[in-house]
């Protein structure tokens, strides 16, 4: 219950609660508000973008697993993400699976993939552990490329489109409708994460992050919680991947390369590392920084024609320079910013 | 009538009070040529506080870390008695976790506590051995990981009142004073139903306010809840008052074991604190 002096709780079960006050409450219920009127008031191209925004929160939150919340630094996300989306997409073309089982499926695929290539967090940290990710996603992304019989000699998989149980998605409707069924899982994904970190297993990842030998006295087994947090977080990203291939309705390997791991990588750290509502915000901001350049050269080009000439290039400067401002004013990122503004806003007129 | 009397048991050791719990027995470990511990061997009976003293590099902290996994000597053996139906476990063979679920418990010479995570949290995850991980219930936040959450916090909350962590109990640990990072440790520890609990320097740079503390909670976890405590401590003063059994280590090699009293007259003793006598 929260009172002028504080939050007090009567007992353990409402401790335990994502939310306490009103004020969160309220903020729910306007992000619902927002998110289930977007269709409505957004068109076919910003609708697109929000769908990619869906997807890439998935995959953020599941590499904020691993990086954030277990301390085991990856480079292999695209990796990953192509194990996901070239699982389900010939699952479901050539194996001829309902979708939803070719997704399924495609995630614990994806999960024990990520465990055999976490294998080498066993025995490697930091700097040592990311060269080995590195290893796994250049070694997935050879697989893909060069192993012809996932694509039939085409080089990419042709993906039908999205039908579950008898209903498929219209030509006309698509984005809207595809925005439901990417609202609805990603919204899952988050409650689920969010569900982990206050259980035992997500406290057990946090111990190896901070101080694993103390983990270790205290009975976690570090083998399995290594092992356990790459499956875990690698499931997340394989359903970020099997969801791409069904919504591009193509499977190409370039979406999948290096870029993409680094990519995801801002996404957490410009969001904050070791929060799943950062992971959210950050997956946001990465994916709308170079939508929203385009649409302000667009808007300039009459003044200043050089921006939309020089526009792939601003694109990448603006980009790092984003990511080295986070680094420096707020390493722990929006999450931790938003957390300031509200506490300013909750302390006012004082200052702490 | 309301009472304080705390319904969760703290010792999960089943041997009979005085009868030996741990035995080291000619424990020998070296770092390539560095020689620890010297066929060390000693006796650590249920419901003591036994002290191990000696001076800087005398082995004391990698006796402990032979008894509580981290290290693997190379000769003896180390025997822990649980005392259900005569079972005894051989430790060194054993992972660091294996050895916590035997209920051995210990706190560090440096603080290492999960920095990130909330007092809570931290005690929490010293009930970890007692909680189930299921990765589909966890994610669900369905059946035994909601319920055993809300199961496990009874006792958590009676070794928050017995370390009188109230206040501290949603801080992020990080955040805290020294000395409360300290009896956090010692909390986190307990939280484990210790059969043996294992202190490696509770009070160092502590001043005497804070000794004192820590010297009255570690008696309070020893007779009220009945757990036997090994205890690393560098002030003599602390040792001789609160210990009932002192081993002196020097040079990996054990050259006194006894009370306090006979330790602390043994020439021995007085030769590896003092330096030898010029005759």
């Amino acid at each position: 219950m929260a009172t002028a002096t504080g939050i007090h709780h009567r007992s353990y079960r409402a401790e335990l609660r994502l939310r306490h006050t009103r004020a969160e409450y309220l903020r729910l219920a306007l992000m619902a508000a927002l998110l289930l009127s977007l269709p409505y008031n957004l068109g076919v191209y910003w609708l697109g973008i929000a769908n990619s925004i869906l997807i890439a929160v998935i995959g953020a939150v599941g590499l904020n697993i691993l990086v954030g919340y277990t301390g085991q630094i990856s480079l292999g996300q695209g990796g990953f993400l192509a194990v996901g989306a070239y699982t389900s997409a010939n699952l479901s073309e050539r194996g001829g699976l309902p979708v939803p089982l070719s997704i399924a499926i495609a995630v614990l695929v994806t999960a024990l993939i990520g465990a055999l290539f976490g294998l080498p967090a066993l025995r490697l940290k930091g700097l040592y552990l990311a060269i080995a990710t590195l290893a796994s996603q250049e070694i997935i992304l050879f697989v893909v490329r060069r192993w012809s019989w996932l694509t039939e000699g085409k080089g990419f998989v042709e993906v039908s489109r999205l039908e579950v149980f008898g209903w498929q998605v219209s030509r006309e409707m698509f984005e809207v409708q595809w925005y439901w069924v990417l609202l609805a899982i990603t919204t899952l994904v988050v409650l689920a994460a969010r569900n982990l970190m206050r259980t035992a297993l997500g406290r057990a990842f946090m111990a190896v992050r901070d101080q694993d030998i103390a983990a270790a006295a205290i009975g976690v087994n570090l083998t399995r919680s290594k092992v356990t947090a790459f499956a875990v977080s690698s499931g997340f990203v394989g359903l970020a991947g099997a969801l791409t291939a069904h919504y591009t309705e193509t499977v190409t390997w370039e979406r999948f390369t290096l870029d993409v791991s680094v990519l995801y990588l801002a996404m957490i750290i410009v969001g904050g590392i070791g929060s799943i509502a950062g992971s959210v915000y950050g997956a946001v901001f990465i994916m709308l920084i170079p939508t929203l350049l385009t649409e302000i050269a667009e808007r300039l080009t009459a003044v200043a024609p050089v921006l939309t000439e020089q526009l792939p290039a601003i694109k990448n400067a603006v980009f790092g320079l984003a990511i080295i401002v986070f680094l420096l004013v707020e390493p722990r990122g929006l999450d931790r910013i938003w957390t300031r503004v509200k506490d300013y806003v909750r302390y006012w007129p004082f200052r702490y | 009538m309301v009472t304080r009397a705390y319904q969760h048991p703290l010792n999960s050791s089943a041997v009979p009070v005085g009868a030996p719990l741990l035995e080291v027995d000619s424990v020998s470990l070296r770092f390539g040529g560095v020689v620890a511990l010297r066929e060390v061997s000693l006796s650590v009976a249920q419901g003591d506080i036994h002290a191990v003293i000696g001076p800087n590099g005398a082995g004391k902290s990698s006796l402990l870390n032979c008894i509580s996994g981290l290290y693997h000597p190379q000769d003896g053996a180390i025997t822990l008695h649980t005392g259900e139906d005569g079972r005894s476990h051989a430790l060194t063979s054993l992972p660091p976790h294996r050895i916590a679920r035997l209920g051995v418990a210990r706190s560090f010479q440096n603080i290492e506590l999960f920095h990130g995570l909330t007092v809570l949290e931290n005690l929490m995850l010293g009930r970890h051995i007692h909680m189930r991980k299921n990765v589909l219930a966890s994610l669900l936040w369905f059946g035994p990981a909601r319920r055993q959450e809300l199961e496990q916090r009874p006792l958590v909350e009676e070794v928050i009142d017995l370390l009188a962590l109230q206040p501290y109990r949603h801080k992020p640990v990080g955040a805290l004073a020294y000395g409360i990072q300290k009896r956090v440790e010692l909390g986190r520890a307990l939280c484990i139903q210790p059969s043996l609990l294992l202190l490696d320097e509770p009070m160092a740079g502590m001043n005497s306010e804070e000794k004192e503390d820590m010297a009255r909670y570690i008696l309070d976890v020893n007779e009220l809840a009945g757990v036997s405590v090994v205890l690393i401590e560098h002030d003599m003063a602390v040792v001789m008052d609160v210990s009932n059994r002192v081993s002196v280590l020097d040079f990996g090699r054990l050259i006194a074991d006894g009370t306090p009293e006979t330790v602390k007259a043994d020439p021995a003793v007085v030769e590896a604190y003092l330096g030898a006598e010029e005759h």
